[in-house]
């Protein structure tokens, strides 16, 4: 188990300096002076000479160096003995969409799933390690993970709506969470977030019909708004167009790039185009290690891994 | 095919194939249509036998008897009937010798015993409601002794249907519905017997089994389920509680004995003693139905709540409970007809008396259904025969009344969803 280290903060310099070092700086060193692609592309030591040298390019490219809404440090997570994910280390900022790729059984719906810890509803999983949400430690008992699922929404694999009215789909959110005072805010809210979830045009005339009798690819928009119901700050997508035609999956692309921006995305995709065309940043996820994580734009041209270059190009996975 | 030889899909042996594999389907169906033909049989037997011994216990013959007060030996001040003792006052005098002289009189010999203590009673009635009546002379439809009834019906000794004919002759047996089966309770005067009693009895019983294993059984199934961790103590509740649905049910009746009327001195024979011991009985068929229809939610609906940052307690009252609910009810309804139905438990635990009033609560003594039905079938009296499967009917239609209310309140919570 990697424990997590509270070192004073201390800036680093972006000079080439022997490997060994950079890592531990990159390891251990506070996520608001590091850009993240340090962070996490320095898991082991192996990679530390690529961390060192993209330190530079980053850099270069002046990326405003700011803190991240979420930030994993030497994750592990562990299904009874099997050992599920390997010490990933990820942050994940506000106004990007940040895409998870790999393998099946690579560990990328794992980790996804630790950022709101819905692996605490498997009783064999065991998560290790320090994930934040703007500095706050969530992996402790002591985060309320009621709240913590609600600034933290889902979305999933299949499109899972409550076998209820649209209009309730949406609303139960905000009337667990109380954040409607009385029935025209609440009507308010729901109508916003259809309309964000660009479901509204579709369903403002049946919004008493069931949730369930609405097409696949409307469902999942609906699972969308239902999530973005609650004023989440980070939304997690587990592969949301897995089960969807290609017209449906356009959609569902399209409303992701408009959410990118009002709310931290992290997004699982079997679909490399997806995650090409969706994201910003890029991280790939084999046999529960995190390979490479980096610009979405590098690692789809220029990556730097063998195994990231062979996944991309179709050799395997 | 193994070998490099492509599959010859037009061969003979391939069509003989496809033929067997047809004859085996319709062999099949065959099977399957003739178990459920013998099924249909044997419910069409059960039924038709039923119906035809039971529903003459809904009719009761009666026969005109003209009585003459002013010769009969009555000395009964007409005073004392105006008051509320008038019942009292009949009670003491010889009713029963002015009908046996009546019926002598108007029909022979024979007939002397052809009335038995329900006409007493309709006489008595009728005396009340017009006391002037034993001034005169008047004619009456009285309710005739049960050997009558029963050769009537046309299952009776020679000599009562000698007197049968007799009556018959004259015209003065008819039948009629018999409300009273519907309205009295037991009796040893076959004439006279109603499951009114039994009924209330089995509906009070019913009420409290329902009341205290319905809560007690989904609790447990939703906790077993939704909330108790995967331990050793789970897992010895999960194999007690599959056992307890499979122990015979006269235990359960000696658990009543012991634990409601030896420990807690409950009242003996009372709806809530029957109703608690039925309790215990029904839990575990509900615990086990309950968690069957719990596990049977989709597991992406808990996912769903829980990503919109739902407890776990409101996961389980707002998603789970309602999608689960018909399959709880599913169980249930078996759970309370396989209780409705129960007679063993109830036997040791002093339901079997014999109780000629119907229960006013439920710590009067009471009995239920099938108990009765199981006493009558003891009694010697060929009339108790036909009230026995009377008594079955009422019991099924009492039955199916209960699952059809079930079943409404099932699809109406399926509809909401």
């Amino acid at each position: 188990m990697l424990m997590k280290e509270k070192m004073p903060i201390t800036p680093v310099t972006p000079v080439p300096t022997p490997s060994a070092a950079i890592a531990a700086d990159a390891r251990s060193a506070g996520p608001s002076t590091v850009d993240e692609e340090v962070a996490a592309s320095a898991p082991h030591p192996v990679h530390a000479m690529d961390g060192a040298l993209d330190l530079n390019s980053g850099a270069a490219e002046a990326d405003p160096v700011r803190a991240p809404k979420m930030s994993a440090e030497g994750v592990s997570v562990f299904y009874g003995d099997k050992q599920a994910l390997k010490d990933v280390s990820i942050n994940i900022h506000d106004d990007r969409v940040t895409a998870f790729i790999g393998p099946s059984g690579c560990g990328k719906s794992t980790f996804l799933r630790c950022l709101n810890r819905m692996n605490d509803t498997i009783p064999s999983a065991r998560v290790s390690g320090c994930i934040e949400l703007d500095g706050e430690d969530i992996t402790t008992s002591a985060m309320d993970v009621v709240q913590l699922r609600a600034r933290v929404g889902m979305v999933f694999q299949k499109p899972n709506p409550f076998p209820k009215s649209i209009f309730e789909n949406v609303a139960y959110g905000p009337r667990i969470h109380g954040l409607a005072t009385s029935k025209p805010e609440l009507e308010k809210i729901v109508e916003k977030s259809l309309k964000r979830a660009g479901l509204w045009d579709e369903v403002k005339d049946r919004l008493s019909e069931s949730g369930t009798a609405l097409s696949g690819g409307q469902q999942q928009r609906l699972c969308i708004a239902r999530a973005i119901a609650v004023d989440p700050e980070v939304i997690l997508m587990d592969e949301p167009c897995s089960a969807l035609d290609p017209i449906a999956t356009a959609k569902i692309e399209e409303l992701i790039h408009e959410l990118r921006g009002r709310y931290a995305i992290a997004i699982v995709t079997h679909n490399m185009q997806q995650a090409a065309r969706v994201s910003q940043r890029t991280a790939f996820f084999h046999l529960g290690e995190l390979v490479e994580y980096g610009k979405t734009s590098e690692i789809f041209t220029n990556p730097r891994e063998r195994r990231t270059q062979d996944y991309i190009t179709g050799r395997y996975g | 095919m193994s070998s490099g030889t492509p599959s010859r899909w037009t061969d003979g042996s391939m069509h003989r194939r496809v033929r067997r594999r047809y004859a085996a389907e319709r062999r099949f169906r065959l099977l399957g249509l003739a178990a459920v033909g013998v099924s249909v049989l044997f419910l069409a037997f059960l039924l038709y036998t039923m119906a035809a011994k039971g529903l003459g216990g809904f009719m009761q013959h009666e026969a005109r008897l003209p009585v003459n007060f002013t010769q009969s030996d009555l000395f009964v001040d007409p005073a004392t009937l105006r008051g509320p003792d008038a019942r009292q006052a009949l009670a003491s005098a010889d009713l029963e010798g002015v009908i046996a002289k009546a019926a002598t009189a108007a029909y022979g010999p024979a007939a002397q015993e052809m009335f038995g203590d329900a006409a007493i009673d309709q006489l008595t009635s009728a005396i009340v409601d017009n006391p002037d009546m034993l001034n005169g002379s008047t004619t009456l439809w009285l309710t005739v002794a049960s050997n009558v009834d029963v050769a009537a019906k046309g299952e009776g000794d020679a000599k009562a249907e000698q007197l049968v004919r007799t009556l018959e002759g004259k015209q003065a047996l008819r039948q009629r519905f018999n409300t009273q089966f519907l309205t009295s309770s037991d009796s040893t005067d076959p004439t006279s017997v109603g499951v009114w009693g039994a009924l209330k009895g089995s509906f009070l019983t019913i009420v409290i089994t329902m009341v205290l294993a319905f809560p007690v059984g989904v609790l447990a199934a939703v906790y077993l389920e939704e909330f108790a961790p995967r331990n050793r103590w789970t897992d010895a509740i999960e194999v007690s509680i599959n056992n307890l649905a499979a122990v015979p049910s006269i235990i359960f009746g000696l658990l009543g004995l012991a634990v409601f009327l030896n420990v807690m001195n409950l009242p003996r024979s009372s709806p809530l003693v029957g109703g608690l011991t039925l309790a215990l009985m029904t839990m575990p068929v509900i615990v086990i139905a309950g968690r069957n229809a719990i596990k049977s939610v989709p597991p992406s609906i808990r996912d769903a709540a829980l990503g919109v940052g739902a407890s776990k307690m409101q996961v389980t009252f707002h998603h789970v409970l309602p999608l689960a609910l018909p399959g709880i009810l599913t169980g249930t309804i078996i759970g309370l007809a396989r209780a409705l139905g129960e007679t063993a438990p109830l036997l040791m635990i002093g339901m079997r008396a014999f109780i000629a009033a119907p229960p006013g609560g439920v710590t009067d003594p009471a009995t239920v259904l099938p108990v009765q039905i199981f006493l009558w079938s003891d009694e010697v009296d060929r009339a108790f025969v036909e009230k026995t499967s009377a008594a079955i009917i009422v019991l099924l239609l009492f039955m199916l009344l209960m699952n059809g209310l079930a079943i409404y309140l099932r699809n109406r919570f399926e509809r909401r969803w």
